[in-house]
């Protein structure tokens, strides 16, 4: 192969360089969200269940998210019936936040969402264990929900 | 080693086909993942064909009247109060008669109509330019005859707000948030870049209630379905004499204004 000590050479250093990140974490240990799932809020409730089980939510809140967004937005149909033929309302205040959200919270807290570092505007709900923000900080996916949207009626009082 | 052109084109036709072939089979085993779920409207949901609103301007005695009317409607949903009226959002605000009924106006009209201002706020037209212009489809009109907005969709592109001949739309030029002085819970907030204006309530129908303006307007806004020939809309427009803002337009404007005023059906 025509200069081919070099190109090897090359090839070498550039995959090193492209895996460093790789091997730089490789072995570290990278401790995932811990969210708790008896906190007062959710001891309070007479059914502790989410709206579809929690496999299903883990895997799709994103998907049903959306979907609700179409159906109570543009269809106007502002009730869900999940798989188990039980009716909620479509709503992140009425509904979601009952239980994701952390109780302390005083009263609602605009901040501007352009300036926000976390992409979550809601000081209460960033700070919440329990809430969007354990997990999506953790891999690192920024939702914009509170650019517009308030934490529960409750905690707002 | 050494591979003609055949052998070469044969081997990678079988690869490509096993490709796709075996995403086909993992697809095919994956669970659904679509629960067995469905939507419904809420229980209370007001149903209609075409809602429509009346303006009975005899009702409103003074300007305090219409400010009431006003703050109830921007409060709910968190309009903010820019100072510099070129930032100004409006739902619903009122306009002189010049502004509102524009073009070939009656120059011998009553001096008081002339200088008295009018409600005005999104005609929730049935032939509604606006939806025609959006590119996006965030603004869309309802079953029931509103014209809506998804949020969400909008991009800010502001074509809507060219096709309205009745300037019912703002657009967000700064983060609203700050310059909402009492915040309200019960409708989110927007983000700049945004266009918005009124929605005739649409989430306090889906919980039974009359928007927010028509409650706090003592007569002077009725409201409700066009087309049913029992509603007092539909009794008024049909028996009284009502004017529409530029209707020459042809967009079908669903806010309607009650001429003479009086006691109506
Ligand atoms: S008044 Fe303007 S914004 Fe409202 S429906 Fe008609 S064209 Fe659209
Ligand atoms: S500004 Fe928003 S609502 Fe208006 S036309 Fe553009 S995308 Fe549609």
């Amino acid at each position: 192969m025509y200069k081919g000590g070099k190109i090897i050479a090359s090839l070498i250093i550039f995959a090193a360089l492209f895996t460093i990140p790789f091997f730089y974490n490789m072995g570290k240990v990278n401790a995932g969200p811990d969210v708790a799932l008896d906190t007062p809020a959710i001891q309070q409730l007479s059914d502790k269940q989410c709206v579809e089980s929690p496999e299903f939510m883990r895997a799709n809140h994103m998907k049903l998210l959306n979907q609700w967004r179409e159906e109570a937005v543009r269809n106007g149909q502002t009730v869900y019936i999940n798989s188990q033929g039980k009716e909620y309302p479509i709503s992140l205040q009425d509904t979601c936040l009952k239980c994701h959200a952390n109780g302390s919270a005083s009263k609602v807290a605009l901040s501007n969402p352009a300036s926000s570092t976390t992409g979550v505007s809601n000081p209460a709900i960033n700070e919440s264990p329990e809430f969007c923000a354990s997990c999506h900080d953790y891999s690192a996916v920024k939702p914009k929900c509170w650019s517009c949207h308030f934490e529960p009626k409750e905690a707002a009082k | 080693m050494s591979i003609n052109r055949r052998q070469f084109l044969r081997r990678a036709g079988m690869v490509t086909a096993l490709g796709i072939g075996s995403s086909f089979v993992i697809t095919g085993f994956r669970k659904k993942d679509a629960a067995a779920s469905g939507y419904t409207k809420a229980a209370k949901d007001m149903p209609a064909k075409r809602w429509a609103m009346v303006v009975d301007m005899s009702k409103f005695k003074s300007e305090a009247d219409m400010e009431k009317v006003i703050e109830a409607c921007h409060k709910l949903h968190n309009v903010p109060k820019f100072p510099n009226t070129k930032d100004e959002i409006k739902w619903i605000w009122k306009d002189d008669y010049h502004h509102t009924f524009a073009g070939g106006h009656n120059e011998y009209l009553d001096e008081h109509v002339m200088h008295s201002p009018f409600m005005v706020t999104c005609n929730h037209c049935e032939n509604p330019p606006c939806v025609r212009a959006c590119p996006t489809e965030a603004t869309f009109q309802r079953p029931d005859g509103i014209v809506a907005m998804d949020f969400h969709r909008c991009i800010g592109c502001r074509f809507c707000m060219a096709a309205c001949p009745f300037g019912a739309r703002s657009f967000n030029f700064k983060d609203p948030r700050p310059f909402i002085e009492e915040v309200s819970t019960e409708y989110p907030t927007r983000t700049p870049g945004v266009v918005e204006k009124c929605n005739f309530c649409y989430e306090r129908l889906a919980d039974g209630l009359m928007p927010a303006c028509v409650e706090k307007s003592n007569g002077g806004l009725i409201f409700g379905d066009l087309d049913d020939p029992n509603s007092e809309v539909r009794k008024i427009v049909s028996t009284k004499l009502t004017i529409r803002r530029k209707p020459e337009l042809g967009t079908q404007p669903s806010v309607y204004y009650l001429v003479g005023g009086g006691e109506h059906a």
